[in-house]
């Protein structure tokens, strides 16, 4: 393009520095200094008794290994994930082809459906924390009406029931993000090519496939990869709902960081564990980011 | 059976389309009506049983509590801090999206690294931040919380205004520069004004960010400068909670949040997308 050339052949050579250099800074200072700082400190031997800042070598790391809590924390995280985020993506897309075709009212049903989103996933949690309570909370009275005698359970603190009250809150705030993106990439399908395939006698599990699912499949890996690093580092929604409990059972990989740093102060374990989650994440999101095309 | 009628068999999928949206209204709906509902409870309502489905009469008292104990200004916290980091992330990353999309500085690589830097886990870099603000004496104050909620949302206005700076045509600006603007004049009289749809929704999405931020609020945050958030777990107690102080603490940070999201419904989805979905 020549008007590009022309643009980036101006004098002020410099111009194009100076507008990234205050972000590039701050990037650096919250991003980057971190990171450096953890791998530091994970190499002492830093805690609540003692300060010895030595080179102690793998001995954080080594320890990583022998953590069960933390493998445990990992494994929790994956659970939620693995339950919660294909749920999210069928029953999101379910309700965007329920709202496809146009119908009067549309707009309010959508805004409606948009609320649990939008609040904060603190509030969210508090909120289903009163929801689930066994005796004032209403989900007991109402599954009393279903079962026929009054229910009495301790949604956040049975161990049976803590994990289906996690992602039941965890889908209740996140399906209307599926929904929303996918009804807008539902939209954006080509009408004609889906009625062409009808016509020809194409069921609808064969349309989806091959014309519908390549057409939104774009738009689509970008939702579940955004859905999905925020399930991999979920946090507050615990956080109000059983805070980790009861015991250890329900604590995620963020907690247990927190756990370690805020209440054990184990200050050089925890940056190794840190740096252990930041190393995962670095390829898997890097990875993510390049396959799924969000680079263009 | 024979089949029905085609414009019979349209009003009943139109009627059964409607019966299924309102059940799932309901459903994700009465979450958020039962949170303000017990916020205007009085206690006896709240702890009855079995519950009580809607507030006999609407009483503020549970709100006056609130801002009696001074509670409220957590409230008051979360929109200054919220406030002043979307201001100066729009301006510092709107300046670095223009800088990549029209000189394409540092190419996709820098590009694919400020975006990845929104995808880390707080949790990996709260504990080091943590450090460095006690180290500065940085922590509990308002420069520290709007520093960290800067650079937290800048990847996504980055991101985000990338797409839209992108989406102006470039002849406007050679013809200012043409016509004698500096850079400068360029930038702020003819990118800034064509962006200010995106640069407005964009601004949105970041003061929701901001203002639903729990985790660095808990950790750098002890009285000054408490959130809204961290106000909301403050209340949750080991064998009883304080329902009401839940409720009606969740509704005053809510409330803001239901308006800022309403005037901008159109970039809603672009939004919340990463800029994946153009509408």
């Amino acid at each position: 393009m020549a008007a590009a050339t022309a643009l980036r052949a101006n004098p002020d050579r410099n111009f194009r520095y100076w507008l990234l250099t205050p972000a590039i800074f701050l990037l650096l200072l919250v991003g980057l200094f971190p990171l450096f700082y953890s791998l530091a400190v994970s190499f002492m031997r830093i805690d609540m008794m003692d300060t010895d800042t030595s080179f102690a070598g793998l001995y954080n790391y080594g320890n990583l290994f022998k953590d069960k809590r933390l493998w445990e924390a990992l494994g929790h995280t994956l659970l939620i994930t693995v339950i919660a985020l294909p749920i999210e993506l069928l029953l999101g897309l379910a309700m965007a082809y329920l709202f496809l075709e146009k119908m009067p009212g549309r707009q309010i049903f959508v805004s409606l459906l948009v609320l649990p989103t939008i609040i904060s996933p603190i509030v969210a949690g508090a909120t289903w924390r009163l929801l689930f309570d066994n005796r004032f909370g209403p989900i007991n009275q109402i599954l009393g009406w279903f079962a026929g005698h009054p229910v009495t359970a301790l949604w956040t603190i049975n161990p049976r029931l803590v994990y289906p009250a996690i992602i039941f809150c965890e889908i209740w705030q996140w399906t209307p993000f599926m929904f929303l993106i996918l009804l807008a990439a539902l939209s954006n399908v080509d009408r004609s090519q889906t009625e062409a395939a009808a016509i020809d006698g194409a069921g609808f599990s064969r349309t989806f496939l091959r014309i519908v699912l390549p057409a939104i499949w774009p738009v689509m890996a970008i939702a579940i990869l955004i859905r999905g690093l925020d399930l991999v580092r979920i946090f507050d929604i615990i956080w109000a709902l059983t805070s980790g409990g009861p015991g250890t059972m329900t604590e995620t990989i963020s907690v247990y960081t927190y756990a370690q740093g805020f209440k054990q102060f184990e200050t050089s374990y925890t940056a190794a564990i840190a740096f252990l989650v930041i190393v995962i994440l670095t390829v898997v999101v890097t990875w993510a980011i390049r396959r799924m095309g969000l680079a263009k | 059976m024979s089949p029905l009628p085609f414009h019979r068999r349209k009003t009943v999928r139109l009627t059964l389309r409607y019966i299924l949206a309102c059940l799932l209204v309901i459903i994700f709906v009465f979450p958020v009506y039962w949170l303000f509902s017990i916020s205007f409870k009085t206690p006896d309502e709240i702890f009855a049983f079995p519950p009580v489905w809607y507030p006999k009469s609407i009483q503020f008292s549970n709100y006056m509590v609130l801002f009696k104990d001074g509670d409220a200004k957590t409230v008051l916290n979360s929109l200054i801090l919220a406030t002043a980091s979307t201001f100066i992330a729009m301006i510092l990353g709107t300046i670095a999206a223009y800088s990549l999309v029209r000189f394409k500085t540092g190419g996709e690589n820098l590009a694919v690294w400020i975006i990845s830097q929104r995808m880390m886990p707080p949790v990996a870099i709260v504990f080091p931040v943590f450090l460095l603000y006690v180290f500065f004496g940085w922590v509990d104050t308002f420069f520290g919380l709007i520093l960290l909620y800067t650079a937290f949302n800048l990847p996504y206005v980055i991101w985000m205004m990338r797409g839209y700076i992108e989406d102006i045509p470039l002849e406007l600006e050679e013809s200012a520069l043409v016509d004698g603007c500096s850079r400068w004049a360029v930038l702020w009289k003819v990118v800034m004004p064509m962006a200010r749809s995106g640069l407005f929704a964009t601004a949105v999405f970041t003061f929701v960010f901001a203002w639903n931020e729990f985790l660095f609020a808990l950790v750098l945050t002890r009285t000054e400068v408490a959130t809204y958030t961290v106000q909301v777990t403050h209340y949750f107690g080991g064998q009883s909670n304080f329902w009401a102080k839940i409720a009606a603490m969740s509704v005053l940070g809510t409330i803001p949040v239901f308006f800022a999201v309403a005037t901008m419904q159109r970039y809603l989805v672009r939004g919340i997308s990463m800029g994946a979905v153009k509408g």
